[in-house]
């Protein structure tokens, strides 16, 4: 793909502090501005996760805590969560930052687009928070909005609650697609020379296929978001069937709640991805820079990113074995959820085998990289149980299932977060950040989790259903039920506070920070050899990069040193020079 | 080394806290197959993640960063990958075949199930038997009232014979299949005793269903699993297993719906108002929330209320009179009792209506 190479570096550079901070087109304080947004809501759906807690632990220790605002945590906690902050941060923040530093470009193909992206991002976290002010307050259907109760009377913000919820959903996806079509267009039509598909960094992999899935699976949502509204707000009956409500009948007849259901999850199963492949992506390159050797298989792992982009939109109804669904589509998707292992369990030995006979840094990104490991696998597991139909069927809506994905997508995922910002902070901001805060952040959090999330594996082996208030009302569930709910809240509490540390370690080193070269952890990527570091605005001076070799040219034999820059002139024949 | 350590402390705690915590709920049905095959995944998981965990603290100490050794550059080996995909695969088929087997059990009820239906609604279940004809009536939601709650469509000469349970304990007979029917007269709800393993939704506008056999006689809580509003922690109901005769004479002695439809349209000799009241807290939806007999739901029990000394959330006393009520339920966050939500909505009703639904509340002595 023939180059401007550098004709348009110094036409619009911006001037005044609104167009080069707020209102900026440039895709590093776009991401900026995503993942700072993303932080600060993900700080709310943390406090609702602590309330939360709070009930669990210490059931009805907390008069300001009913069943109403209860179910109204839950379901604000988990919306925030997976789509405000983890989508938003992944695929805004990190997409937009790193996509045109890895692949040697000056900005998106779109900047303009991409500056109406973070702004309708922010307008629908915006709109999502004036849901807790209106009458009724915000929803409290669950983070899966199921009809009918979703906008029926017995279901806190049935009101305006979900109306603003619905309506956030919407802005949030026009957010998602802008943003979608320029990290694809970005990596199709923008790469440097030299830098073809398969020398590109696993991160970029990792984001493009997410960004692919996004752009085909936030339509699902965007259709049933859009049709509930209607049920909602001009009583058309998508999804609602004739049904009574507090003694009436109310005037809905002949939807169908299934059909949100299968729009939901056709939706809902790729996101877990959108939100997944990205992390894959980053902790391979985390975990070479800090271990100084090759991804192990990167051909392999780039198959493998692709194989579960693809599959992943064959599994939704996994999330519906007990849905009352036709049942023999159990034995499709049952097939199709163990098939998707597969290529995960690869990249899982993959990454193994990256650290066998490598030389391990114990910085903190690679302390979160293998944290990453460690909880990815107990969660991925689990998905081994849920997916095979028969055995879901008594784990269903049990904490098992709650356990499973807050390992596999909330956990695992910040793992790689929180090691991603440590390892690209001296490149954002020109300074390091605290190791010790780091290392005891790490401990912390890894220990944590597992005590907030192996025990609750087994309040579902014991039949605990989830988005219960309480469990006043049955007397067949054993005292260690409560102990192990009380166990898990402190722990989930010590970490909650825990992530302070991280806060205070961000703030204090942007200030006060140890300052750092261009290149810190000596590696290859092409955003750690921009000429500037912080990068500014065109990011590469006059004259475009040019690519000479993979990603993950670490410890070359022969080689002077244990790196090689993928912009770095080609070394002489018989030195070794990596993949092609 | 540090790192070592953790992964090691992990695996053992994880491993320990597997072996003492408390296990599966005892198994009360047929579905044993679902337990080995639950098992089966354990043990392979278990066995994957402790060995991967294990190596991860092996290479954190070995292939620790030392001056003078320099890291391997292996990028590939095509080998070894497609050993592991092939052994993956196996592992997959393993655990894929056993579970597909029981699922296709799961999906094919025994022709001679005892048939019966469970009907879940805003926050309570109720049951019916097909009766002698084995044939259960049609129903339909614009059937629903006061004096038909299972919407069964009269003019069905199949419905007549139907066994009406309303209240939310159903009786099944020891060692025999049983097919239960889900509906739903609202939102979406699930059926869900953990000691027979099955579950499924109830769907509004749909028949689901699952089938068991229940093995131990006793007495088993039903949980609601799919989340249904406000009371959805409180929706309980309870499942008698017993002797195939025990079970018989419970049927014997529940009312049917031919005796249903006769007897509301005669006078029982109540009190007019009263009936009015009992009809208008149905319609009106008040039982949705609050019981007659004793149960704290999403709101206090009616039984017993009248004349009681109720404590507030904001800590004074309030007799509970014609006016308390009154104001209850024309403002019902005026005056909350303690540890109940304020979830009430308002209702205005005319004088009528009022002293009638009063008047209800007020027959609902303690004493019965």
């Amino acid at each position: 793909m023939a180059q401007v190479a550098h004709a348009d570096v110094d036409h619009h550079e911006p001037q005044s502090f609104w167009t080069k901070y707020v209102f900026s087109q440039d895709h590093k304080v776009i991401a900026i501005q995503y993942a700072l947004t993303a932080i600060l809501i993900g700080l709310v759906g943390l406090v609702l996760s602590g309330l939360m807690r709070l009930q669990l632990g210490f059931p009805g220790g907390f008069d300001f805590i009913q069943n109403g605002n209860y179910y109204q945590f839950i379901t604000m906690h988990g919306m925030i969560m997976v789509v405000y902050l983890l989508t938003a941060l992944f695929l805004g923040g990190f997409g937009n930052y790193l996509i045109p530093l890895m692949i040697g470009a000056r900005d998106m193909a779109f900047p303009l687009v991409n500056m109406l992206s973070v702004w309708f991002y922010i307008l629908s976290v915006l709109v999502l928070v004036a849901s807790f002010f209106v009458p009724g307050g915000p929803t409290g259907a669950g983070w899966t909005l199921y009809p009918p109760q979703a906008i029926t009377a017995g279901t806190p913000g049935a009101g305006l609650g979900i109306v603003l919820m619905l309506t956030s959903l919407v802005i949030f996806i026009a957010a998602a697609t802008m943003g979608g079509l320029n990290y694809i267009t970005t990596v199709l039509q923008l790469r440097a020379k030299g830098m073809t598909l398969m020398r590109m960094p696993l991160s970029v992999w990792g984001i493009f296929v997410g960004s692919v899935l996004a752009l085909l699976a936030f339509s699902a949502l965007f259709v049933g978001g859009v049709m509930l509204l209607l049920d909602k707000v001009v009583g058309s009956s998508f999804f609602m069937p004739a049904m009574i409500s507090m003694g009436t009948q109310l005037a809905y007849e002949g939807g169908s709640p299934i059909l949100f259901e299968h729009l939901f999850w056709y939706f809902g199963h790729p996101e877990v991805y959108i939100v997944a492949l990205p992390a894959f992506g980053i902790v391979s390159d985390l975990m070479c820079a800090h271990c100084r050797k090759p991804i192990f298989g990167y051909r392999t792992m780039v198959w493998a990113i692709l194989a579960i982009g693809v599959i992943s939109f064959l599994v939704w109804a996994h999330h519906m074995f007990v849905s009352g669904m036709n049942p023999y589509f159990g034995f499709f998707f049952a097939t199709t959820t163990l098939i998707i292992a597969i290529p995960t369990a690869i990249k899982v030995y993959n990454w193994l085998l990256t650290l066998w006979r490598s030389s391990i840094r114990l910085t903190v990104p690679m302390l979160f990289s293998i944290g990453f490991v460690s909880t990815f696998l107990v969660g991925g597991l689990t998905g081994l149980y849920l997916g095979n139909v028969v055995v879901d069927i008594p784990l269903s809506d049990t904490y098992f299932v709650i356990a499973h994905f807050h390992l596999v997508m909330g956990v695992s995922t910040l793992m790689v977060l929180f090691g991603a910002i440590y390892h690209w902070f001296p490149k954002v901001t020109g300074r390091m950040m605290n190791d010790v805060l780091g290392k005891l952040h790490f401990w912390i959090t890894f220990l944590g989790v597992y005590a907030i999330f192996f025990p609750m594996h087994y309040l579902g082996f014991m039949g605990l259903p989830r988005r219960y208030f309480n469990y006043d009302a049955f007397t067949s569930i054993p005292d260690s039920a409560q102990a192990i709910n009380t166990f898990i809240t402190v722990a989930a509490l010590t970490v909650g506070v825990a992530q302070l540390l991280y806060l205070f370690n961000m703030a204090w080193s942007y200030f006060k920070g140890k300052k750092a070269n261009g290149n810190p952890w000596q590696a290859t990527t092409l955003e750690w050899q921009t000429p500037d570091t912080p990068p500014v605005h065109g990011n590469w001076g006059a004259t475009l990069p040019q690519v000479h070799r993979w990603a993950y040219d670490y410890s070359v034999p022969g080689a002077k040193q244990d790196y090689l820059p993928q912009n770095m002139e080609p070394v002489p024949a018989g030195t070794g020079n990596g993949k092609p | 080394m540090l790192l070592a350590i953790g992964l090691v402390v992990v695996v053992i705690g994880t491993v320990l806290f597997n072996f003492l915590s408390p296990s599966f709920t005892p198994l009360a049905s047929n579905w044993g197959q679902i337990d080995f095959t639950l098992n089966l995944t354990i043990a392979m998981t278990g066995i994957v993640f402790v060995v991967i965990n294990l190596l991860m603290a092996y290479f954190v100490l070995r292939y620790r960063q030392q001056p003078g050794k320099k890291a391997a550059f292996e990028p590939e080996n095509k080998k070894l990958e497609l050993w592991l995909i092939g052994v993956t695969a196996i592992g997959v088929v393993v655990l894929l075949a056993p579970g597909l087997f029981v699922y296709s059990e799961f999906v094919n009820t025994p022709k001679d199930a005892l048939v019966v239906e469970a009907v879940a609604q805003q926050w309570q279940w109720s049951f019916r038997l097909p009766g002698q004809d084995g044939e259960f009536g049609k129903t339909s939601i614009s059937l629903i009232n006061f004096q038909n709650p299972f919407g069964i469509d009269p003019e069905d000469p199949n419905g007549q014979d139907d066994v009406l349970v309303p209240g939310n304990e159903i009786h099944l007979p020891l060692n025999r299949p049983v097919k239960v029917l889900l509906r739903s007269k609202d939102v979406l709800h699930d059926f869900y005793v953990p000691e027979f393993r099955v579950k499924m939704d109830a769907i509004p506008g749909a028949i689901s269903s699952l089938w068991f056999t229940p093995t131990k006689a006793g007495t088993y809580e039903l949980a609601c699993a799919e989340y249904c509003g406000l009371g959805h922690h409180t929706m309980r109901g309870v499942v008698v297993v017993e002797a195939q005769q025990t079970f018989q004479d419970w049927v014997a002695a529940q009312a049917i719906f031919s005796e249903e439809v006769a007897e509301a349209g005669t006078n029982t000799g109540q009190d007019p108002v009263v009936v009015l009241g009992q009809q208008l807290a149905q319609t009106k939806g008040c039982l949705g929330c609050h019981t007659t007999d004793g149960t704290p739901s999403v709101g206090p029990s009616w039984k017993g209320l009248f004349g009681k000394q109720e404590s507030l959330s904001d800590g004074t006393t309030v007799a509970v009179d014609e006016a308390y009520l009154a104001e209850s339920i024309a403002d019902p966050s005026a005056k909350v009792v303690e540890n109940f939500p304020p979830a009430m909505p308002p209702y205005t009703l005319n004088e009528e209506d009022l002293e009638a639904i009063i008047a209800y509340i007020k027959s609902l002595t303690g004493n019965d």
